[in-house]
């Protein structure tokens, strides 16, 4: 895991969840919550999204949208349904 | 067996069940419904186990770890370690699972191991879980967490019995606490806590090869970017049609009985009993039987709510209303303590213990009154049937509905407006912390639930009209009814009583709004309870009018009020802080005077100049 945004070597399949689509389906491949548009600090954030399974190697699914800009999303971590809106989904990077 | 009874807590993440099991434990009717987050308070009430132990058990709020980031998780921190004032650290933690859904609560297990104190997992909503095909190893998953288990389904009776009889054992035996190692976590100690949880998921539970679907389908409808906000607007305005077309034959039943029952007394008494003729007419049936006539108003609001809340539709909502909520600069979690306050402020306020910043809370808190709350009810409906004509628009939409749903929207409309305004002038700086919720499958609604649910709500509104707004009433006969009139005087008796030199003392400061000295008399025991009003207006008129008028109310301000005075009362009612109550919840809730006397201003201020607009424009448009 890279601390400096800098050097994101990012594979380039790996995308970050608050970009992806209804309908995407992947898996957590590690957490990013220093460049996103959250009003969290990246601690506070990183820290949130565990709480809730967002951990790495978990299975993800977008299976709603809303209606402004399609945010907020819901999204299926494994087996529950957490809403949050893309700008926090940001900090997820998925594959 | 000792003397002193033992003391059980129940901790789990929320929505996990620990209301239902605390309700079906000790027989309390606490609020259970199905989104995270409905306990914010602490709660105790006791019972007796199967072989006689004494114990007293406290329901706390849900959390999914214990660092205590919002003020109803640190209630449930505080409690489980120990440092809450006055309450002992808990002799037994129930940790509450839902057993469909164990992921975070299982890690939450493992942080509360470290807290030392005796423990017991107690997986419950185990026939969901069943139902769905889910097995559950309990030995192994006993076994790799090194605690007893029990299953239980905390909403049918019988459901808690191995819960009870495992307790027994449990407290037959000594336990050891052992001395707390508990640190918040970091982030690393969590996701190690995550990745030994998911194995232990992995090692003792079988998932069903097909999954429950059916939330998903309901949800590819319910929150379709289009045809959710039209489902939304949809129910909101269902609710409104039904709370006046559906209530109506119930309230005029009632009505016409307490006008029966107001000429009985005219009748039987023999005369020279003037007085008490006049206060049990005037005072208890004008005044009090003209708020209770709304009862069937108040019931059929409670059972939407409530149904929308045992369904799981309220998360859903907050997920639809998210970005119009957020550009109003509110917090993710401001909706649910925002539509609590539909039916009663109160626990709107206290809801707002979900909410992690303060200056979101408190965004949350001063707003939330602006919410249209059961108590206006009454006062809405009164002037509406009174003014606006029960004919039909557009084919099937009932007038006095429509006018109804626009004072909720101009309600709703005003209060984002406000959060707006004091966002830009007082926290321009800080933006509102995100939305982050957890969508809860739906489950059917119970009867029995939604049954007690309405029976409390329609108790307590008796229990004010009888208390509260008895004893307001009691106090306006007083003031209307003395001192009597000077022989030969001329006019109504009301024209010399106290009411009438208050009212006319504080006329002044009304005419401008286009309030009368009745509605002016009206509004001060109307701070106790905005019913009261009602109440207070159905007193001064029928002891005006004598005892011919003493029957219904609506069409007295019909005769007696102009348009103009009665749309400015309506929007009166929309902004002002006609309730002692909420602001003491508010001086409570913010820990000091301030925030209250800034709410009841800001409140006062609004009301009066909208009322004042309306009533001018109004005749200028000549309304009469
Ligand atoms: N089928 C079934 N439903 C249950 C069971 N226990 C609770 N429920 C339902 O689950 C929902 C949540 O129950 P609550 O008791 O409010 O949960 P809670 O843990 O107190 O929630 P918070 O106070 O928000 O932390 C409600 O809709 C209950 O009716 C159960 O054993 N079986
Ligand atoms: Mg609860």
């Amino acid at each position: 895991m890279t601390g400096d945004p800098n050097s994101s070597q990012d594979n380039l399949q790996d995308i970050r969840l608050g970009h992806a689509d209804r309908g995407f389906v992947g898996k957590i491949i590690r957490l990013d919550a220093l460049v996103t548009g959250s009003s969290l600090s990246p601690q506070e954030l990183e820290q949130r999204l565990v709480e809730m399974g967002f951990v790495e190697g978990a299975r993800v699914e977008i299976l709603h949208e809303g209606t402004i800009r399609r945010d907020p999303i819901a999204v299926r971590v494994d087996n529950i349904t957490i809403a949050l809106r893309r700008s926090e989904a940001m900090a997820v990077i998925v594959e | 067996m000792t003397t002193a009874s033992l003391r059980l807590a129940l901790v789990g993440a929320p929505n996990t069940g620990k209301t239902s099991l605390f309700n079906s434990l000790t027989g309390s009717r606490q609020k259970v419904a199905n989104y995270p987050g409905v306990t914010v308070e602490r709660k105790s009430g006791g019972f007796v186990t199967p072989e006689g132990r004494s114990v007293t058990v406290l329901d706390l709020p849900g959390t999914y770890s214990l660092r205590g980031r919002s003020p109803d998780e640190e209630i449930t921190r505080d409690i489980v370690l120990g440092r809450f004032d006055g309450e002992a650290v808990p002799d037994l933690v129930l940790c509450v699972a839902d057993a469909t859904n164990l992921r975070l609560t299982l890690r939450l297990v493992l942080e509360l191991k470290r807290v030392g104190r005796p423990m017991m997992l107690v997986l419950n909503m185990i026939d969901i879980a069943r139902r769905r095909g889910v097995t559950i190893d309990l030995e192994r998953m006993s076994q790799e967490l090194g605690l007893p288990i029990v299953t239980s389904v905390a909403v049918r009776k019988g459901g808690v019995d191995e819960l009870l009889k495992r307790t027994d054992e449990f407290l037959a035996r000594s336990h050891e606490a052992a001395a707390s190692q508990w640190t918040t976590p970091t982030i690393a100690d969590l996701k190690a806590a995550q990745r030994e949880a998911d194995r232990i998921i992995a090692a003792a539970v079988t998932l069903p090869t097909k999954p429950d679907t059916l939330t998903n389908r309901i949800d590819s409808v319910v929150l379709h970017p289009v045809g959710g906000l039209v489902i939304l607007a949809v129910i909101l305005f269902v609710m409104f049609q039904a709370v006046f077309t559906w209530a109506q034959p119930a309230m005029e039943l009632l009505s016409d009985g307490f006008s029966a029952l107001g000429q009985l007394i005219h009748d039987v008494m023999p005369e020279g009993w003037g007085l008490l003729q006049s206060f049990l007419q005037n005072g208890l049936i004008s005044g009090v039987g003209s708020v209770i006539v709304f009862l069937p108003q108040i019931i059929i609001i409670f059972l939407f709510i409530l149904l929308l809340e045992d369904f799981g539709y309220m998360a859903r909502a907050a997920f639809l209303m998210d970005r119009i909520m957020g550009g109003a600069g509110l917090h993710g979690r401001a909706f649910i303590p925002l539509l609590s306050s539909f039916a009663c402020a109160i626990p709107g306020i206290m809801a707002t213990r979900v909410i992690d910043n303060r200056r979101d809370r408190l965004t949350t808190i001063l707003i939330a009154p602006l919410m249209t709350c059961s108590a206006r009810i009454p006062v809405y409906t009164l002037i509406i049937s009174a003014f606006v004509p029960a004919t039909t628009v557009w084919g099937f939409v009932n007038l006095q509905g429509l006018v109804m749903f626009g004072l909720y929207a101009a309600g709703i409309t005003s209060a984002l407006t406000v959060s707006a305004v004091a966002k830009f002038f007082l926290w321009r700086d800080h933006a509102p912390a995100p939305f982050m919720l957890e969508l809860p499958d739906y489950k059917m609604p119970r009867l029995k639930s939604i049954a007690i649910g309405v029976f409390t709500r329609a108790k307590m509104f008796l229990y004010r009209a009888g208390t509260t707004i008895l004893s307001m009433m009691v106090l306006i006969w007083f003031l209307a009814s003395f001192p009597t009139a000077p022989a030969g005087a001329e006019g109504p008796a009301i024209n010399y009583s106290f009411a009438a030199m208050i009212g006319h003392a504080l006329e002044p400061l009304l005419r401008p709004i286009g309030f009368n000295w009745q509605i002016a008399v009206a509004l001060i025991p109307g701070m106790a309870a905005r019913e009261v009003a009602v109440a207070a207006l159905g007193t001064v008129y029928s002891i005006e009018g004598g005892k011919e008028a003493a029957d219904q109310i609506g069409q007295v301000l019909a005769q007696k009020w102009t348009l103009a005075t009665a749309l400015s009362l309506l929007v009166w009612y929309i902004f002002a802080p006609q309730c002692a109550s909420t602001l003491a919840v508010i001086r409570r809730e913010t820990g000091g005077a301030k925030w209250m006397v800034v709410t009841f201003i800001y409140m006062l201020a609004l009301a009066y100049v909208a009322s004042f607009l309306t009533f001018n424009l109004a005749q200028a448009l000549g309304l009469h």
